[in-house]
């Protein structure tokens, strides 16, 4: 008599496909998926622990470390809590510039998942095309902040830097170019045979599974769930843009992939309207200082704002207890649920589909750990 | 010349012909693998660069003029690395199996006519040598897989066994097809035969057959789309996970050396070998050699440029899709077009 054993697989944490230090415990008969389990928290940095340390302003520099690819959403979740809190309205000019922001941000981010989901389908070229454009979006940030990735550039009730005119020359050319650019990544991934073999139809994320979950973000959109923070959300900063939210239905890998695309198209829209609109405001501060942020005390209250970020919905609440140092500071990603979805997700799959269901999730893993 | 010179020598000293002649092979293939080695380093170069191109890099532009001197660096490099193993490997099969892997590829340079005098052997039935040779590679692939007690390398082995058995069908009735139109098993025949400019060489005919004899070479030599075995991002480095330095090298060799060597035997077969693609030669005397030489490099190249553009362009295709595609097309129509192919060489009158 043989006998027959499930081959034990330990991808990661160190493994190409991972996107960052994410362990999965997979067992496997041939080359099928029996179970899988994912296992979390080798970038665990303590930060919600960290939070309740440190005064408010000295949190604000960390809090771009939650997700290193979207440094500006959650600096400004964490900002717009505090403004709640205190009671404060960031200025008009600010917040214009926010959006300006976090919508290249957005881009960035989405460009950064392109390459890595096409490297881990094996093509080598998109992800060098989809970081020369992220590259000079970053020398935008750059020029502006000072920082490419941690930027630190938004403060309670505004933002620390103006824009000037050179940048949004500079802004305004690239927003230009970019169609042209994702024009051509479209004309070599969209329509080919192999990416759209080994994408359509593979990781189908149910309506109600996805709901389950708790999946946010574009994963759940891709799914067939209108939900998108920057407009089902009462004090959104986004009410006088005009711009669409891409659905789908299928909620298959290939899904994922169509509407992460297009939400950058949109992106660049939104991008492009915020910086007329910004033009057309006069002699505004950035900020609004109505408070000293360094001594900042916070009386005994709690708040919760909702961001829309790249990877879903990115929450921030703050519990303050009157003292100059948050009580409570609590994080919630959406990279946390998405890693959560594959144990369901990857089985009865190949190990060959592991890798487009692992990149269409796009998550960051020091996103989920904190 | 050199070769009159030694056989005078020989005679003169009371050698016998046979011990003459098998010494002579013995030198030639000594000389040409030694020479086609430094061409498949040259290559590695030739792929990066043009990589790079392809995504709007340099590449390699640090050592020697451009770079040139790059996969020169990186194999002493490889050279003087620590030979580690992993713990629990099987030692013997462990350290043979890259040997295994990089053998007959050696042993195919000594097959090839590279000039109509510039060979080691010319032998009757050089295809099927050829076949033969090419098939045995694969198993350095899984003994590779096997001995590296890893997981992922067992995969990667497994993997490696299930696309050289899949495509060695398709691959040998495409080449069946050249003989068929060539009426020959001999190489250098099948070159000459194919004598008389670009409306000569089979590539015309055979155009289908010549699309799948491509398809299986690159499934052959575990490239893009098919670099399954290898597939680094879902098998970490598949079969040559666990090694390192000179074994790794030999691997890492072994298969540029396959590259050019399949895509040599598709240039042979297909497009008229060394021969002209006007029908004339230029030069005269050696001169014709050195031209024959050119032309064959040149083809070659080509060959090999079409394969670094795929490597490009496309994404990996899915393990299952892999024996899915060889079983359902490649192989059908591969004997559609050796059918398709003899009724052609009849009516042409063969």
């Amino acid at each position: 008599m043989t006998k027959t054993e499930m081959l034990k697989l330990n991808i990661g944490p160190q493994h190409p496909a991972t996107h960052g230090v994410l362990r999965l415990l997979v067992e496997l008969e041939g080359e099928i998926i029996k179970s899988c389990e994912p296992i979390i928290g080798y970038l665990h940095r303590g930060m919600e622990k960290i939070a309740e340390n440190r005064s408010y302003i000295q949190y604000l520099p960390m809090v771009d470390r939650v997700d290193y690819l979207s440094g500006f959403f959650n600096s400004f979740g964490y900002c717009t809590a505090i403004e709640e809190l205190l009671d404060i309205e960031p200025t008009q000019k600010a917040n214009y510039i926010r959006i300006i922001m976090m919508e290249f941000n957005r881009i960035t981010s989405h460009l950064m998942w392109l390459g890595s989901m096409l490297l881990d389908l094996g093509a080598t070229s998109p992800l060098f095309y989809a970081f020369r454009e992220r590259e000079s979006i970053l020398e935008l940030f750059e020029e502006y902040c000072g920082q490419r990735m941690m930027f630190n550039a938004f403060t309670f009730g505004g933002v620390k830097f103006d824009l000037t005119k050179n940048w949004l020359n500079k802004a305004e050319k690239l927003i230009e170019k970019m169609p042209k650019y994702f024009d051509e990544y479209e004309a070599i991934i969209t329509k080919n045979p192999i990416f759209m073999d080994r994408t359509l139809r593979i990781g189908i994320i149910k309506k109600e599974v996805a709901l389950d979950y708790s999946i946010t973000g574009a994963n759940a959109r891709a799914s067939g769930i209108d939900l998108d923070f920057r407009i089902n959300n009462k004090k959104s900063i986004y009410s006088e843009f005009k711009f669409n939210i891409p659905i789908k239905i299928e909620g298959d890998c290939y899904a994922r992939y169509l509407v992460r695309f297009a939400e950058m198209r949109e992106s660049l829209e939104i991008i492009k309207q915020a910086i007329e609109k910004y033009k057309q405001v006069k002699n505004e501060p950035i900020v609004n200082k109505k408070f000293n942020s360094v001594f900042l005390k916070i009386p005994n209250e709690q708040t919760t704002t909702y961001t829309e970020a790249p990877r879903g919905l990115y929450m921030c609440q703050v519990i303050a207890d009157g003292t100059n140092k948050p009580y409570r500071i609590k994080h919630r990603t959406g990279s946390f649920s998405s890693i959560q979805l594959l144990q369901e997700l990857v089985v009865g799959n190949t190990l060959a589909n592991l890798m487009p269901i692992i990149g269409s999730l796009d998550f960051v893993l020091p996103e989920a750990d904190r | 010349m050199i070769y009159d010179f030694l056989k005078t020598f020989a005679e003169g000293i009371n050698i016998p012909s046979l011990i003459f002649e098998s010494f002579w092979a013995v030198l030639m293939f000594a000389f040409l693998a030694a020479f086609m080695i430094i061409v498949v380093l040259f290559l590695v170069l030739f792929e990066r660069k043009l990589l790079a191109a392809f995504t709007v890099r340099k590449g390699p532009n640090r050592v020697g003029l451009n770079g040139i001197f790059q996969t020169i660096a990186d194999a002493i490099k490889l050279l003087i690395k620590e030979d580690i193993s992993a713990y629990n490997t099987d030692k013997i099969l462990f350290t043979l199996a890259p040997l295994i892997f990089f053998m007959p590829v050696m042993i195919l340079f000594g097959l090839m006519p590279y000039t109509n005098l510039l060979y080691a052997v010319n032998i009757p039935l050089g295809v099927v040598a050829v076949m033969a040779v090419t098939a045995f590679s694969s198993l350095g692939l899984i003994l590779a897989g096997w001995a590296s007690n890893n997981k992922y390398s067992l995969l990667g082995g497994a993997r490696a066994v299930i696309q050289s058995v899949s495509y060695e069908i398709p691959l040998v009735l495409s080449i069946l097809s050249i003989c068929v139109l060539a009426g020959s098993l001999n190489l250098k025949e099948i070159i000459l035969a194919q004598s008389g400019g670009l409306f000569h060489w089979y590539v015309i005919p055979n155009i289908l057959g010549f699309v799948i004899f491509y398809i299986s070479t690159l499934a052959e030599l575990n490239r893009n789309p098919f670099d399954l075995p290898e597939a680094e991002n879902e098998l970490i480095g598949g079969y040559n996970t666990e090694y390192s330095g000179m074994k790794f090298a030999m691997f890492f060799l072994a298969e540029y050396a396959q590259l050019f060597i399949l895509s040599l035997l598709g240039v042979l077969l297909f497009c008229g070998g060394f021969q002209s693609p006007f029908g004339i030669y230029f030069g005269v005397g050696f001169f014709i050699q050195l031209e024959q030489l050119f032309w064959l490099f040149a083809k070659t190249f080509c060959l090999i440029f079409l394969a670094i553009w795929i490597r490009a362009t496309l994404p990996r295709i899915r393990s299952d899709r892999l024996s899915v595609f060889c079983w359902k097309y490649v192989l059908p129509l591969a004997l559609l077009n050796l059918l398709f192919i003899s009724i052609y060489k009849f009516i042409m009158g063969g």
